[in-house]
């Protein structure tokens, strides 16, 4: 839709990046070539795996974090600081322990300096609306989390955003209030009772986005990117079991697991770059091998190959059960097609070997196919004494990842190293050393 | 109600620093220098020849007099809390500067401040008595300021970052954030610190209240100094009668203060869970419940309150909010240079002026100080140990046995409540006929001082050992060495050593008091460190003093960092009870 329509944008996102420069000077990029628009009337959902920088898009949004290249346009204006029209809900809920809940409402009202009786009428009202009526001097931790969020949403609410910015709003709930409080989110917003013109909502579930959105925006990671961006045309209070719902959740699932497809286009065109830069390590999923062996244990058994349905079948989020997958990738062990997965043969192998030959298999696939595996055991038998410092490993991680995603990979190839045992981990001196052959022995 | 040294109060968590450790020594040596050095700058004369009276009937008044002192300097250190800590917290540049300073101010002992506040403000306020009762008031913010100050600033550090970017999005402004998010995030960090601070003023306000300098007399009328009299008078009616008043006011004030806070403190905590150990104060219930204090807040607090805000949306509304966080946008790295190199000249030039009058010290002096450092670190090592010897069994015993916590817990928080230095003349009237008498005495005064943080903390960690791990230990048939070897000690060593090192270094405080006594008329006094800091006050020998003082400081920065430090690390890494 490039076809300027009536309704002029909201907020516009123009060739947007965000990156880090690391102490040893080395560029992480989180977000690279942004562009985006919001427009009055819509739910935009924000969905890809964990690292591929969907909340701090939002954020960007939001006028919390700066852009480093890149601009952000608020009602035909660059943003410079924090956006005027902007609400958020956070994951954590965010709310103020020692207020109650009509004080943590009237937050923003206060700031706004509103006179007292002006903003105790709005958040009652809001209040209200919400759905907390009763609770209003109670303090936060006196309710339940579902109640708790209410509390986030009336308190981003009364301060009638023209956007409401939400950061996972619902993972940190049960399952039944979340769908509950999606379901009341979506009344308030399609009955109008609330003068949001827009909502961005960060998500990692698949069905949450297919649920709420009307548009869906697919980020992709190393570096967080646009790739897709899917217009929901069903009408609203979707029937998950209705055949157009599932096939657009099977849609974006397929996406989703395939980072290696190309950038998909319903609506706009995204920036040409579709690309990521070559990248030297592959980023290894923080998962256990015993989530891969049991993975591998259920497929052998069932014939429900397609990856969307499986999770459902397993009652898994996309975002648990993806790094699984991409694991059992990564190790060669299983193969991946349009959203179908298959064994490999050398996963079969594996699931009818014994403790000791499934060890034997994981560990001939880590050293054949995981570079940092491989890197740490030709370092380790070069050194003399066959033990390395862990600052090494991070120093090299460091070039291509984080600081944190640094820690993450070492911890990852330590933990995957340990139990292959092709080498181990002195946790109080931080030294990896090479598995002596006595410790076979045994 | 054990008092949780460990959780709430974190102030030895700060692990981590970024000044280099060559210049940290220059300012040791600058900031010791400019203390010291401020004694020889001034000569008053102050001619206040109290007579301090050790008749009972002055109790009351001499009473609300040290309060009142009291008073007056924990609100100061609460007003320097609030500022020096949210100042390092807003700045990233002043933070590089104020937290190694505060480091070092922590290290040098209060009373090396004595004779250079003293004089100065004596100088400030000729033969007036406001100088040496703000002298007074000044020393004991010194023993009561810092570990407040870096608990706040701790807190600040630790508030939940989706707290900071939700008062960003609803637009609240300097001063609304400061009173929404950030001062109530440290609420409990500075009670419990709060609490420590106080019993470390009635520690000091002994010496204080009757200090001598030189030939001159610098005593207040104070419940310490009433104390001192009576000792050295000797009179066991007027000690006893003190020591009973001394004991009293402390436990009215925790009972009607520190307890009510405590309880009230509990709404400010981050966690969302209702925890099930909540501590109560009865006061603070009927304070919730009083219907005229209801009213009071209606018509009178409230009004203020919303006029306060008010005003303050006026004031502040015109200052756009900083973009990213805490980072730096003002200073310009410029500005940041000429800061940071201005500084380092100044400690330059203090570490310039500290040799030249370190100049005065021929090598016999200096070879008296390293030897007498050696001896109080002997007596400091020796305290410490005597205190573990006990208190860890019977921390452990008092720990894992409910009933006997009920009974013990109150009368242990008494007992530790009362400052040493006040038991320490009646201590001495026992030891003077004993040979070696201040030898041993130097070392119970530490202890006494010095062993409840210990004991609190072993009640604390045993208390905290799952009951699951004793029953796997019953179980596999453990001895009671295997007990105590795999399983009590480990689980309650990151406790031991939390206690163990705000023991030491009040036992570093301690011998300065402990080391030389004027007693009944006569100086008593046994070869230490302490003994060299008191006696070159006393003979105003500044270059001494300062040469003293600095290897003090040292020795505690330097073992601060070299032991403990890596020893806290591992305590957090490898033996924290995973729950």
């Amino acid at each position: 839709m490039t076809v300027k329509t009536a309704t002029p944008d909201l907020i516009t996102l123009r060739g947007v990046s965000k990156f880090y420069q690391q102490p040893n000077g080395q560029q992480i990029v989180i977000l690279d070539n942004i562009n985006l628009e919001l427009r009055p009337g819509e739910i935009v959902a924000l969905l890809g795996p964990s690292g591929s920088g969907k909340s701090t898009l939002m954020r960007i949004a939001a006028g919390l974090i700066p852009p480093s290249s890149g601009e952000v346009i608020y009602h035909k204006t660059p943003l410079i600081g924090l956006n005027p029209g902007v609400a958020i809900v956070f994951q954590s809920f965010a709310l103020y322990p020692w207020l109650t809940v009509l004080e943590n409402v009237e937050l923003g009202l206060k700031a706004k300096g509103e006179s007292p009786e002006n903003r105790k009428l709005k958040a009652l009202k809001m209040i209200d609306i919400i759905g907390l009526d009763g609770f209003e001097n109670a303090y936060p931790k006196e309710l339940s989390g579902g109640m708790r969020q209410r509390v986030g949403f009336a308190r981003a609410l009364a301060v009638e955003p023209e956007l409401l910015c939400m950061d996972e709003p619902f993972s940190a709930l049960d399952v039944l209030t979340a769908e509950n409080l999606r379901f009341e989110l979506l009344d308030l917003w399609l009955e109008r009772r609330i003068p949001t013109q827009s909502i961005l909502i960060v998500t990692h579930g698949i069905e949450e986005a297919v649920i709420l959105a009307d548009r869906i925006i697919v980020l992709g990671r190393n570096p967080g990117r646009i790739r897709a961006d899917l217009c929901v045309t069903l009408p609203h209070y979707r029937d998950r079991k209705n055949p157009n719902f599932q096939a657009l959740v099977d849609k974006v699932y397929t996406i989703i697991t395939n980072p290696d497809l190309e950038t998909v286009n319903s609506t706009t065109p995204v920036s040409p770059e579709t690309q990521p830069p070559e990248q030297k390590y592959h980023a290894l999923p923080p998962v256990r091998i015993g989530s891969i062996a049991g993975l591998l244990e259920l497929l052998e058994d069932r014939s429900e190959k397609d990856l969307y349905r499986l999770a459902q079948e397993l009652q898994l989020e996309v975002d648990d059960i993806l790094p699984i997958v991409e694991g059992a990738k990564l190790m060669d062990l299983v193969e991946l097609a349009q959203g179908d997965i298959s064994l490999k043969p050398i996963a079969l192998k594996f699931i009818n070997g014994s403790i000791d030959q499934r060890k034997q298999i994981i560990r001939a696939q880590l050293l054949k196919h995981i570079r940092l595996v491989q890197q740490i055991y030709r370092m380790l038998e070069a050194k003399k004494n066959q033990r390395i410092p862990e600052e090494l490993i991070l120093d090299i991680l460091e070039t291509h990842f984080s600081r944190e995603e640094a820690e993450r990979q070492l911890k990852t190839a330590i933990d995957w190293g340990r139990y292959t045992e092709i080498y181990g981990y002195d946790e109080p001196s931080g030294q990896i050393f090479l598995e002596l052959p006595i410790a076979e022995a045994e | 109600m054990t008092r949780p040294l460990t959780p709430a109060n974190k102030t030895i968590a700060r692990l981590n620093w970024t000044w280099q450790d060559g210049l940290l020594i220059l300012v040791i040596i600058g900031l010791v220098f400019a203390i010291v050095n401020t004694a020889s700058h001034f000569r008053g004369s102050f001619h206040g020849d109290f007579n301090i009276s050790t008749d009972i009937s002055v109790l009351p008044e001499y009473t609300a007099q040290t309060l009142i002192r009291m008073g007056v300097a924990y609100f100061c250190s609460l007003v320097f809390t609030l500022i020096y800590a949210y100042s390092a917290y807003q700045s990233q540049v002043m933070a590089l500067i104020l937290i190694p300073l505060l480091d070092i101010l922590q290290s040098i002992p209060v009373l090396s401040f004595l004779p250079g506040v003293t004089l100065a403000l004596i100088a400030m306020f000729p033969g007036q008595r406001i100088g040496v009762e703000l002298s007074s008031i000044l020393l004991i913010f010194t023993g009561m300021t810092w570990n407040m100050t870096f608990s706040f600033y701790q807190s600040l550090m630790g508030i939940p970052h989706e707290l900071i970017e939700a008062a960003q999005v609803y637009r609240l402004n300097i001063w609304q954030r400061f009173w929404t998010v950030e001062l109530p995030s440290g609420v409990i960090g500075l009670v419990w610190n709060s609490v420590m601070s106080v019993a470390g003023g009635w520690f000091f306000l002994m010496v204080i209240e009757s200090f001598t300098l030189g030939k001159q007399d610098f005593r207040l009328p104070g419940l310490g100094s009433y104390l001192a009299a009576a000792a050295n008078k000797g009179d066991q009616k007027a000690i006893w009668a003190g020591l009973g008043t001394l004991i009293g006011v402390i436990i009215i004030i925790d009972y009607f203060v520190w307890r009510p806070l405590i309880a009230w403190a509990e709404k400010f905590k981050v966690e969302m869970v209702e925890s099930q150990d909540v501590p109560q104060s009865w006061l603070l219930d009927m304070l919730r419940r009083s219907p005229t204090l209801r009213v009071i807040n209606s018509r009178i607090i409230r009004p203020i309150k919303l006029a306060i805000d008010n005003g303050s949306t006026k004031v502040f509304s015109l200052k756009p909010l900083p973009v990213n966080g805490k980072k730096d946008v003002y200073f310009p790295k410029l500005i940041n240079w000429i800061f940071v190199t201005g500084f380092a000249l100044i400690v330059l030039w203090g570490t310039w002026q500290a040799a030249l009058l370190l100049r005065f010290l021929n090598w016999t002096d200096w070879v008296t100080v390293v030897q007498h450092a050696l001896i109080t670190a002997t007596r400091v090592i020796t305290a410490l140990f005597l205190s573990l010897l006990w208190t860890v069994p019977v921390g452990v015993a008092i720990g894992r046995n409910p009933k006997l916590a009920q009974i013990l817990q109150p009368l242990v928080q008494i007992a530790a409540s009362v400052p040493a230095t006040a038991l320490f003349p009646i201590l001495l009237l026992g030891l003077t006929h004993i040979a070696g008498g201040l030898q041993i005495g130097a070392i119970i005064l530490m202890m006494l001082g010095t062993m409840w943080y210990i004991l609190f903390n072993v009640i604390a960690g045993a208390q905290s050992i799952p009951s699951d791990l004793m029953e796997a230990a019953w179980v596999y048939k453990l001895s009671l060495i295997q007990r105590w070897r795999i399983l009590i000690l480990p689980a309650i060593f990151p406790y031991l050593i939390t206690g163990i090192i705000t023991a030491v270094g009040g036992a570093w405080n301690a011998s300065i008091v402990s080391e030389y006594v004027t007693f009944q008329g006569k100086v008593m006094s046994t070869p230490g460190l302490g003994e060299t800091i008191s006696e070159a006050t006393a003979k105003e020998n500044f270059s001494l003093l300062l040469a003293s003082t600095l290897v003090m400081s040292l020795l505690v920065v330097t073992t601060n960092r070299l032991v403990w430090r890596p020893l806290y690390k591992l305590a957090q890494d490898k033996y924290r009870l995973l729950i």
